[in-house]
């Protein structure tokens, strides 16, 4: 197998967009909201439930607050891209496949140590968990391979396989690079060749100053208390509108969702919530996300009908 | 007679759940085939991390057939009886024979099972074992039902005969069983077909598969040792490393890298940590240094460049992580030779449990209670309570925040820093730092104080050292001791299995260091002066809350006040005063801070009574419990329950050394023929005293006269009881028990010859009185030195 080396950041999106639309993926966008992993995209949360079978694969935006370096630190960003692979029910190559779109960024397994360690991963924020590995390239790990058995408090029927690629880190270690700074985002023979540095370093110097420093708690509080309201609310609300028409609002509910999760990771980072208080938070978001998921499954998508 | 091999072939086993695995599949399908009839000669099992393996050699080909009789009804019964018979038995009236009974002619059903044949039976066996398989975690996959561990592919299960191999017919949710294997995932390519287990290994070697972990484990461990070798360099010894390395690859090939120049500075323990816990490689350490220099790292895979790639990421990735590494060990260094301040600080904001305050409020108690503990194990006092202060910061740090199994470890260094840097107050009394002895003066103190900070968690599991170093005893006492009383006090007792905050683990760590130290102690006083620490921690703590809660509310300030005033608590008058002081008061809205304080004392003072009131009751109980795990401890040591409850029931069993010693001396004394037999003649000599006592009512504990004497036997008893009074009241007095039990054991001829000779219910109430009197003294002498009545035997 000899397929030559990706040049940049993007053309290892690139090369996964496409192989993953090889192989049948609906190939979708991010989603339009502050969220903590690719994870939390209602295309994996939400269609991970119910019997309609789905693939897609898509690039999330994803922010941590708590890991922003100023841009300093060659590994931790708080503003990162995942790719996410989503599969239902999980087809029994799931795993050849994935080695597939290893090979097609350039990891050939003739070459490199590729491995599956044990790791089962769970989310107390989305009440879900799953069984699988962390993947180990060369004694790094590279992606999270997770077989869904629940999310939202349901039992996930079929099972859906996800792939979780951290593309910085991933990037990084095929193109070679020390400080994600210096990686080329676009190819380096560009007439204007842009570094990740170029794009992030200053964003990610904001970010960091505004989540430890300046995020205005109060307000925060106040909008994870609205968030909540409104997505009981939403729920709550007649399943008829006003034309008689049978509509369960669990998108724009769990979008409510998807909010309160990131406030609470903007509190988390201003260091104003305690441990004990942290899991009271926690169970609140996962509370939201199980009855999003009830809602969800009582819509024609989430039956499967 | 077949052989019989069975692969299960699945997705990636996590390498923690091999080995059990493995046990567990040998054992269900083996018992499943005697359960049905079946004998084997040989069983095997093994796992790589893609295939869980068994192996039976000469397995029986068939199960006998089973000859079964029942009786049914007698032929005269009615009707219907015989039909249902017939019916349960599925057999004609023809086919049934009679019998003569007792009482007259029986229909008899004879009934000839036949054998299964060994695939019917392996099949059965096998799908139940697949379905009920005791996975600690188990999952679904795709659109399917059956559970395993991660999806399962494929089984093989043939039976393999001289004539051939057959494969078992078996469907497990669409699963059928088949004579083909896959090898290496990346290093073999299709389906390999097996005959037999020894073709199954030789083919599965040849596509980058060794089946056998301990095969895998070996050659690990000899190409490190030998890598290592020829560079000068040994590999630190990691046997848990070892077999989960074992259970991650099939094909393992062995790389030696060099840690990064930068690196070397950082301790040994957290090289070895961070590339054990992150990237599961082994230590190599220069022999002359003692330094962590290199690591080992096991592959899947063989490559083209000779793993030159795969060690090239292996190194980096491991740069990226010492670099974290060596980021939190130059700013702990920092804050410790800072003195810790802001950690200790931090300390306050982390809470231990709810209802036991923060680990800041407890380091004070801690260093409060090593303080009283220090004269008792020989350290200083001052050293101790400094220590105790000191040996928790460490939870603060970066490091332990990244590796809390470094706690205690990171302690020493951070506390060795922080006092090299800021030299420790010169020891209030001279014990163990006394000037010019060497090793002596303030180095030596800085390391026992840094020494309690990695010490004083042990010991934690049972084959834990016990630390031994005086200053690391009584901080490691005080801290398990808080611990306890803590617990005990807020009611959070170990019941049952259930031990959420390992208690027992704390209680056993006691004993043990009170034993294996020689440590003397009056038990009792020590909870006691724990909990009336704690009382008083919580007293100071709760009239500061109330004294600015009532500065802030004038109606719960006066509230609380007019309670004491109707309960009379502590000096009314003074209450009195306080209440008039606020109603002349101009400003009545709010009390002075004085006024809220004086409030909140009184009120905390009533508390505190009830807390220290509550303490006795405490002690007890902890005390018991105590004793309870003494017995476990030494009953694992080879003594018995009731030797120890004789001992327990003695004065002073709050001191653990002495009741060791002498439950010790006890148990040797009664291994030996003296011992036994005395044991015997103490009870005869007890039951007929306490019989009479009963009898008549009175207790005969003195006045036995060698005057009124009888007989030779009688008067060499009361000779030889003076003797061993005299002996064993020094022995006893010098805690010599092993002298005084051999005084006692000389007692036995004695009384052996006495009861021998002697009627003791005598006509003459005169000698009879003496001699019951006489047996008093032999209960007396021998109930000092133990409480023999609580033997058994």
């Amino acid at each position: 197998m000899s397929i030559t080396r990706p040049r940049s950041f993007q053309e290892i999106i690139l090369r996964l967009q496409a192989y993953w639309a090889g192989k049948g993926c609906a190939v979708l966008q991010p989603y339009d909201m502050e969220v903590g992993a690719g994870t939390f995209h209602p295309a994996t949360t939400l269609r991970s439930l119910g019997a309609r079978p789905w693939a897609a694969a898509y690039v999330q935006p994803s922010r941590r607050p708590t890991d922003g370096r100023y841009g300093e630190n060659p590994n931790r960003l708080q503003h990162y891209y995942q790719y996410q692979v989503i599969i239902k029910p999980s087809p029994p190559d799931l795993q050849d496949l994935y080695l597939g779109s290893l090979a097609a960024i350039g990891l050939d397994p003739s070459l490199h140590d590729i491995r599956f360690v044990e790791d089962d991963w769970e989310s107390p924020t989305l009440g879900a968990w799953g069984l699988g590995w962390e993947v180990w390239c060369d004694g790094m790990e590279v992606s999270q391979f997770t077989y869904f058995q629940q999310v939202g408090g349901h039992d996930c029927k079929p099972v859906s396989g996800e792939l979780t690629y951290g593309l910085e880190r991933l990037a990084m270690y095929v193109l070679g690079i020390d400080h994600v700074m210096d990686m080329p985002f676009n190819d380096p023979q560009s007439p204007i060749p842009l570094v990740y540095g170029d794009i992030f370093r200053q964003t990610e110097e904001e970010y960091s100053r505004h989540n430890f420093d300046q995020a205005d708690t109060d307000m925060l509080f106040q909008h994870f208390k609205d968030a909540e309201a409104e997505c009981e609310r939403i729920l709550a609300a007649d399943e008829m509108d006003k034309a008689g028409r049978r509509i369960v609002m669990a998108h724009p509910a769990y979008d409510q969702c998807i909010k309160a999760s990131h406030l609470f990771n903007l509190l988390d980072a201003r260091g104003v919530i305690s441990v004990t208080e942290r899991q009271a938070y926690i169970g609140r978001v996962r509370a939201l996300a199980r009855k999003c998921a009830d809602a969800f499954v009582t819509t024609p998508t989430g039956q499967g009908a | 007679m077949p052989d019989l091999l069975i692969e299960l072939f699945s997705e990636e086993i996590p390498a923690r759940m091999q080995a059990r695995a493995r046990e567990d599949l040998r054992k269900l399908v083996t018992d499943g085939l005697v359960a049905a009839g079946l004998t084997y000669a040989g069983a095997a099992a093994f796992s790589t991390p893609r295939r869980l393996t068994l192996a039976i050699e000469g397995l029986t080909a068939e199960s006998a057939p089973v000859r079964e009789e029942r009786k049914g009804p007698a032929t005269t019964a009615p009707e219907a009886a015989i039909e249902g018979f017939l019916r349960s038995t599925g057999l004609t009236r023809d086919q049934l024979e009679v019998r003569d009974d007792k009482k007259g002619q029986v229909y008899f059903a004879v009934m000839t099972k036949s054998g299964r044949t060994a695939p019917a039976i392996v099949a059965e066996v096998l799908e139940a074992t697949i379905r009920t398989f005791p996975w600690p975690k188990s999952m679904r996959w795709g659109a399917g039902q059956l559970r395993w561990v991660r999806p399962l592919h494929s089984i093989l299960c043939i039976l393999t005969t001289e004539a051939g191999a057959e494969v078992v017919p078996l469907d497990v949710d669409g699963i059928r069983a088949g004579n083909v294997t896959r090898g290496h995932r990346f290093l073999s390519k299709g389906d390999i077909a097996v005959s037999s287990f020894d073709d199954y290994v030789q083919k599965l070697k040849r596509a980058h598969v060794v089946l056998d972990s301990a095969e895998r484990e070996a050659h690990i461990w000899a190409d490190a040792t030998n890598m290592a070798f020829a560079a000068g360099l040994e590999v630190v010894e990691d046997k848990g490393l070892l077999s989960e390395v074992a259970g991650l690859v099939e094909w393992p090939v062995v790389l030696m890298g060099r840690i990064g120049e930068d690196f070397l500075g950082l301790p040994p323990e957290v090289l070895q940590t961070s590339m054990r816990e992150h990237q599961k490689f082994f230590s190599v350490r220069n022999p002359r240094t003692g330094r962590i220099e290199g690591f080992v790292t096991v592959a899947n895979t063989e490559t083209s460049d000779q793993g030159a790639t795969i060690l090239k990421g292996n190194q980096k990735v491991l740069a990226a992580r010492l670099s974290d590494a060596k980021f939190f060990w130059e700013n702990d260094l920092r804050e410790a030779k800072a003195g810790m301040g802001k950690w200790l600080e931090g300390l306050t904001s982390v809470t231990f449990h709810n209802k036991l305050g923060s680990q800041a409020d407890r380091i004070e108690r801690i260093a409060a209670l090593a303080r009283e503990i220090a004269p008792l194990v020989g350290a200083d006092p001052a050293a101790a309570e400094q220590a105790a202060r000191l040996a928790k910061a460490d939870l603060r740090s970066g490091m332990v925040g990244e590796f809390p199994e470094l706690q205690g470890i990171m302690g020493r260094y951070y506390v060795h820093a922080a006092l090299s840097a800021n030299p420790p107050r010169p020891p209030s009394r001279g014990l163990d730092l006394a000037e010019g002895g060497p090793g002596s003066g303030p180095g030596r103190a800085v390391d026992a104080i840094a020494n309690a900070a990695r010490d004083h968690y042990a010991p934690l599991g049972p084959s834990d050292a016990v630390p031994s170093e005086p200053v690391s005893v009584a901080v490691a006492l005080a801290d398990k001791i808080d611990t306890l009383t803590g617990f005990w006090a807020i009611d959070e007792k170990p019941t049952g299995s259930k031990d959420p905050f390992a208690l027992r683990r704390a209680a056993l760590g006691v004993i043990r260091l009170v034993l294996g130290n020689g440590v003397r102690l009056e038990f009792a006083k020590i909870l006691h002066e724990s909990r009336d620490i704690a009382v008083q921690q919580e007293y100071e703590k709760s009239v500061e809350r109330l004294t600015a809660q009532f500065v802030s509310d004038y109606s719960e300030a006066t509230q609380t006040l007019a309670e004491l005033m109707a309960l009379q608590v502590g000096e009314v008058t003074h209450i009195n005063q306080i209440w008039s002081e606020i109603e002349e008061a101009e400003n009545r809205t709010q009390v002075s801070e004085n006024q809220a304080h004086q409030i909140a004392s009184a009120y905390a003072a009533r508390a505190m009574q009830v807390g220290l009131h509550a303490t006795w009751i405490l002690r007890d109980d902890l005390l018991s419990f105590f004793h309870d795990r003494l017995k476990v401890f030494l009953k694992d040591q080879g003594i018995r329950h009731d030797v120890i409850d004789a001992c327990l029931a003695m004065p002073g069993n709050d001191d653990l050394t002495l009741l060791v010693k002498r439950a010790e001396a006890l148990a040797a004394f009664l291994k030996t023929d003296d011992g036994e037999n005395l044991l015997q003649g103490f009870k005869r000599a007890n039951n007929i005293l306490t019989q009479a006592e009963a009898k008549d009512g009175v207790e005969y504990s003195y006045g036995a006269d060698v005057k009124f004497a009888e007989t030779d036997e009688e008067r060499t008893l009361f000779a030889a009881l003076d003797t061993a009074e005299a002996a064993i009241q020094p022995a006893m007095k010098a805690e010599d028990f092993g002298q005084a039990m051999s005084a006692m054991a000389r007692l036995r001829a004695p009384i052996d010859a006495f009861f021998t000779a002697v009627q003791v219910n005598a006509d003459n109430p005169v000698v009879r009185r003496n001699r019951l009197n006489l047996l008093s003294r032999i209960r007396t002498i021998c109930l000092s030195v133990a409480d023999l009545t609580k033997l058994e035997g």
